[in-house]
């Protein structure tokens, strides 16, 4: 086993339980060792916070908002994750009847192509400051190969676990970095179970179960960003997939920073979830109007999102209602084609749950959800080339010519 | 009949440090009753864990959700192991 030399520069913070208050000093635990709650980082009061320009000073990337992470020190890993485009996009404007419409382009963030980048990159950090010598994680994909490329990059071993069936560009991206991966027979739930009960047994660094505080705080940086990015003014509205509920409840936490530190002006955006109906637990909480979440057997094209016990399900429905947004949930059949219609409309190639984000939104619109002076962004998690079968040639009616110009001219000008 | 409950490793010092409890039962329930009469300081950490709106954990039977299974009142057999895992986790 690889040993990693402790880097005294990285320092998590303390934490605090959600449900009693307790603080506990840094340690590797999403849990209250007195009333097993969930724990929280613990920011210092009265730390000196960024201006403006202050933070255009700085590197493009997620740590441009560190006073924001939960660390005291700068970062030793995973420098250049964050700060991904925001591409606008007039002619979804146009299909979603809203004034504007721009992605929030995390399918090409570094290192490895999906939002997970940000997590992780907290993560990594929380570990190699608490000492932990492997990483691991219990994923539908994105993570994994964002936890093996990380964990490659600051030279820890890695674990990762996932569901046998995931997509095979998924598997091979994470095994590619050297990780371990462990196919697991069952869905994620039962990856998820395994992977908690495997953080009491190893003592390895699990970046979703016993690293949680930390890795969650990542998510909040994309609030961060589309303030910036859109001149540190806010959208009205924001489209987010969810699957465990994390990024839109730290979207709705990270705006809510991004105004308390006069950052930016005017009211929170209000919150709009999407999931496929194949594993809609959080919407259909919503539209029944319960505060508790009743978990699912999840049974959907859309992997990356297919999480029916959401462990954040109940904060993600809470912050869709605070914000006064909404939900939806789409068939497979609706999630291809947005895929096409975000591609076609935008230059932005998205995973299955980005095919969700744009076919929610497209749902929410006909629905009557969006204004038609709404300024919406639309969080688009995972590039589409890992999950290519969602799409494939088949779908479309590709011609073939032979190699003379006659028949080339012939298809071309048929067309 | 004896039914295995294993224990999250943050609550066994609340349970005689031991993470598995062997014990007798008829349904989840039961077998999870003998536990927390036990060993009361983890009966408490566990009934408010599971209050309506905490949810702070899952039970498991033989590594299946029990809520899936009709909860905590699916009969238990000789050999079946619960297993009270963190529900905060994944994502």
């Amino acid at each position: 086993m690889t040993v990693v030399a402790l880097e005294s520069s990285t320092r998590p913070v303390p934490l605090v339980c959600a449900h009693c208050a307790a603080i506990h000093e840094p340690i590797a635990s999403a849990v209250c060792p007195e009333c097993l709650g969930p724990l929280e980082p613990v920011y210092r009061a009265g730390r000196a916070l960024p201006s403006r320009q202050e933070i255009a000073s700085r590197p493009p990337s997620m740590w441009r908002y560190r006073e924001w992470l939960p660390f005291e020190g700068p970062p030793v890993h995973s420098l250049d994750t964050g700060f991904t485009p925001l591409v606008e996009a007039p002619r979804l404007a146009a299909r979603l009847g809203v004034a504007r419409v721009w992605i929030k382009n995390d399918t090409v963030s570094h290192p490895s192509l999906s939002f997970k980048d940000r997590v992780v990159a907290s993560a990594i950090n929380a570990a190699v400051g608490l000492g932990l010598q492997t990483v691991a994680c219990a994923s539908t994909g994105n993570l994994a190969i964002a936890v093996a490329a990380h964990a490659a990059r600051a030279g820890l071993p890695a674990w990762v676990l996932v569901p046998e069936n995931l997509e095979p560009a998924k598997i091979l991206a994470s095994a590619v970095h050297g990780a371990r991966v462990l196919r697991i027979q069952g869905t994620y739930d039962d990856v998820n179970r395994l992977c908690v009960q495997l953080a009491d047994r190893y003592g390895w660094g699990i970046v979703n179960v016993n690293l949680r505080p930390y890795y969650g705080e990542g998510s909040k940086t994309v609030a961060f960003e589309i303030a910036e990015q859109l001149g540190w003014r806010l959208p009205t509205a924001v489209v987010s997939p969810m699957a465990g509920g994390s990024l839109l409840s730290k979207l709705y936490k990270g705006f809510g920073e991004v105004i308390d530190a006069g950052l930016a002006t005017g009211d929170r955006p209000r919150l709009f979830g999407a999931q496929a109906s194949g594993c809609a637990p959080i919407v259909r909480a919503l539209e029944a109007g319960e505060s508790r979440i009743t978990p699912v057997e999840p049974n959907t094209i859309a992997k990356s999102l297919a999480i029916g016990a959401p462990a954040d399900g109940a904060r993600a429905l809470q912050a869709i209602r605070s914000s006064g947004g909404y939900a939806a949930a789409v068939s497979d059949p609706d999630l291809i084609d947005a895929i096409r219609v975000l591609a076609e409309t935008s230059g932005v190639f998205a995973e299955t749950a980005g095919g969700v984000t744009c076919a929610a939104a497209l749902a929410l619109s006909g629905a009557g959800r969006f204004a038609p002076g709404d300024e919406v962004v639309l969080c688009i998690t995972a590039h589409g080339l890992k999950t290519p079968d969602a799409v494939s040639p088949d779908l479309f009616d590709l011609p073939i010519a032979s190699s003379r110009l006659s028949d080339v001219a012939r298809v071309i000008e048929s067309a | 009949m004896a039914i295995t409950v294993n224990i999250p490793a943050l609550l066994a010092r609340h349970a005689g440090g031991q993470r598995q409890h062997v014990v007798a039962g008829a349904t989840v329930r039961e077998a999870i009753d003998r536990v927390t009469r036990d060993y009361p300081e983890f009966g408490k950490r566990f009934v408010e864990a599971t209050l309506p709106g905490n949810e702070f954990v899952t039970v498991y039977l033989n590594d299946e959700d029990a809520r899936f299974a009709g909860g905590l009142d699916t009969p238990v057999t000789a050999g079946d192991e619960i297993s009270i895992v963190s529900a905060i986790a994944g994502g």
